[in-house]
């Protein structure tokens, strides 16, 4: 069996060997992605182009807006002077959010009967739009507790002030909320994923195309010898995947590793096996290399965006989350965050590995079982 | 297997391929030693028998035996004793001559002391000498097609299939390839060799001739060129081929008339003159020249053979 194998390897490296583009096929995309996703990809809203309508125009009203101004998260781009105008602004995304302090904003802040104040948000991106909104609750809090006489009631909008309830937040295990150690477990998982299915998805068919398949097929090569000769090197591919942009994460983002490496070692090594299970099914499934691209496209993309990479597979509808279940990625993305940035292990982890192993399990054994040595 | 057995023996073999029948009830049986010619049309079925031989297809009806196991019971016992060259060249454009030979003697599990011994035979075979380290996509189609053959007889398999091995290969190439089959053969060796070069029948020791996926004739060259034509062959030389063949095949007596190459060959009836169908072709204003008498060539009797078969369809 082995020596079989062996042919198989030496085989498939000196092809890699001779592909000159090769290095950079495998490379490129992943330093170009991790350096996309590590200084691109952020929730963070800084900056946000802001139109004030001042109808008070006091001293209060100028000492909010200013406190607006000195965090950083609002450039005011404009003062109009009409409502008219605001309107303008926020159509023609001159600005994204606004802010209408009403006349009889200082008074009313003044003598507790209520302070109007009015924003509105360019909802076309409700992203921004609920952070933008995060930030004015925040800002507009911490000016309140600030300005207002501690003696009279009230503040800003109308309901009196019977408690004062301070919160404390304290997020765990990323105490900045740094949106890039976040990401960058994340995105190990996702190159490993987008490399490794991609890679396999073509290895068998590219062969069927050249008509080499058929020279092996006639040979008395067992499946399962053809299978491992071909897959074995994009599981080291993938796993070199893994060590790269985990370096490269540390290196550039300084992202923490506080697990356990071996933790990290296991959990990939299922990844992976299932990474290649779903690329194996593709190609065996595919009589062109474009069939097998094109498959690739599908398989790709939803388990990315179903895999909680983002978006939060919890808020997502019920038969979505019920899709996510046979998704690699989904459990991958636990294991490498959790072990980044928690640092526990399979004693917490251990229903991510086990889904992990029977995903990969199911998925090598169909592919072998479909890969007929047979033309029909 | 006893000694005289056929090596390769089918029985009834068809496949189907939804409604269409590309292989229909196919009898064949073939010693040890023996170079059989499978020559027909495209689309005969060639491929696809071979195939089934091999156990790449599944049969859809009868039966085959290679080397004493069964294509459809025992397909990896098949694979382990033939060596197979198919239709399209099939091995690995960027690994070097020696590359592609250590891989299939892997593959095929030569033995480590023995793999070198019979990489210089390959070598050696296919002329490939000193070019042991050249990649193979740079190399000229006859050396592939020899270093292919060489890659398929690396485990010495008692049979050789060969899917139209000449196909765009240069004449001499092809000739140096024929006398390597005929060594091969002389050592032992059974070999199914297809083609569609006519010319290359002459090397076979027999030749089985199929059409729409149904055996026409079988027998050695020298018998299939005894053939009852069903008359006399006529060969004619004319400046306008088409115009002279049309009214050819309307004239009285004619059987058949086809072109070969730059001229026509046309069979008559037994009772029919030769000599009336140079004043016809000069009625029409055809410039021809006076029918000759020839030898029908092999070519010759698988044209009449192949439209004999076909003639019950049509009509």
């Amino acid at each position: 069996m082995f020596d079989r194998i062996l042919a198989m390897l030496a085989k498939e490296f000196i092809e890699l060997k001779r592909d000159r583009w090769a290095m950079v096929r495998l490379i490129a995309p992943l330093v170009i992605q991790l350096v996309i996703y590590g200084y691109a990809a952020t929730f963070t809203v800084n900056h946000v182009s802001t139109a004030v309508l001042d109808l008070d125009n006091s001293q209060v009203s100028r000492a909010l807006i200013s406190h607006f101004v000195a965090t950083g998260r609002f450039d005011i781009v404009d003062y109009p002077s009409s409502q008219a105008q605001f309107n303008r602004d926020i159509n023609t995304g001159t600005a994204v959010a606004g802010i209408i302090i009403h006349a009889g904003f200082a008074k009313g802040f003044a003598n507790g009967a209520g302070a109007p104040l009015e924003v509105a948000v360019d909802g076309t991106n409700s992203n921004t739009a609920l952070i933008a909104l995060g930030y004015v609750s925040q800002i507009v809090g911490v000016f309140e507790q600030e300005r207002a006489p501690p003696a009279v009631g009230g503040g800003i909008g109308a309901a009196p002030r019977a408690v004062n309830i301070s919160l404390q937040a304290r997020p765990w295990f990323n105490e900045g909320l740094d949106d890039r150690w976040f990401f960058i477990p994340g995105v190990i998982g996702t190159l490993a994923m987008m490399q490794v299915i991609s890679l396999t998805a073509f290895a068998v068919v590219r062969e069927r195309e050249m008509g080499t398949l058929e020279q092996i097929m006639v040979s008395p090569i067992g499946r399962v010898e053809f299978i491992l000769g071909k897959t074995v090197p994009f599981f080291l591919i993938g796993f070199g995947d893994v060590a790269l942009v985990t370096g490269l994460g540390a290196l550039l983002f300084h992202i923490p590793f506080i697990g356990g490496p071996l933790v990290l070692m296991l959990g990939s090594t299922l990844f992976l096996l299932a990474a290649i299970g779903f690329g194996l099914l593709l190609s065996t499934q595919s009589r062109t290399q474009q069939q097998a691209f094109a498959l690739n496209f599908f398989i790709v993309n939803p388990f990315f965006i179903l895999s909680g990479f983002a978006f939060p597979i919890a808020a997502m509808p019920v038969a979505l989350q019920w899709f996510t279940l046979i998704n690699p990625l989904r459990y991958y993305i636990v294991i490498l965050r959790a072990v980044f940035l928690k640092g526990v292990g399979v004693a917490v982890l251990w229903p991510d590995f086990l889904a992990l192993f029977m995903l990969s399990a199911i998925m090598l054994v169909v592919s072998v079982l479909r890969f007929q040595k047979s033309l029909d | 297997m006893s000694d005289g057995a056929p090596v390769v023996h089918a029985r009834g073999l068809s496949k189907r391929f939804g409604d269409f029948t590309a292989v229909d009830r196919l009898d064949l049986d073939i010693a040890k030693g023996e170079v059989v010619g499978f020559i027909g049309p495209n689309g005969a079925g060639k491929s696809t028998t071979i195939r089934m031989l091999c156990g790449l297809l599944r049969p859809s009806a009868g039966e085959a035996i290679v080397a004493g196991f069964d294509v459809a019971r025992q397909p990896e016992a098949v694979r382990a004793h033939i060596g197979y060259m198919s239709q399209k060249f099939s091995l690995y454009a960027d690994l070097t001559v020696a590359e592609n030979l250590r891989f299939f003697g892997g593959i095929y599990r030569v033995p480590r002391e023995e793999l070198a011994a019979r990489m210089r035979f390959a070598v050696t075979m296919a002329g490939l000498e000193g070019r042991e380290t050249a990649l193979v996509r740079t190399l000229a189609g006859g050396w592939k097609q020899r270093l292919a053959l060489g890659c398929a007889i690396l485990h010495r398999p008692p049979v050789l299939f060969l899917d139209e091995p000449t196909s765009g290969v240069e004449p001499k190439a092809r000739r140096r390839f024929w006398d390597l089959i005929n060594s091969l053969a002389a050592d032992g060796v059974t070999i199914l060799v297809s083609t569609h070069y006519m010319d290359e029948a002459e090397y076979c020791n027999r030749i089985v001739l199929i059409d729409g996926g149904r055996l026409v004739a079988a027998g050695s060259p020298t018998e299939l060129r005894k053939h009852d034509l069903g008359g006399a062959l006529f060969e004619m030389e004319s400046a306008t081929l088409g115009a002279a063949l049309t009214v050819l095949r309307a004239a009285p007596g004619v059987v058949e008339a086809a072109i070969f190459g730059d001229r026509l060959h046309v069979l008559l009836a037994p009772a029919a003159d030769p000599a009336a169908l140079a004043p016809l072709l000069a009625a029409r204003g055809i410039a021809a020249g006076p029918p000759m008498p020839i030898t029908p060539s092999l070519e010759d009797v698988f044209v009449r053979l192949v439209s004999r078969h076909r003639a019950p369809e049509a009509a």
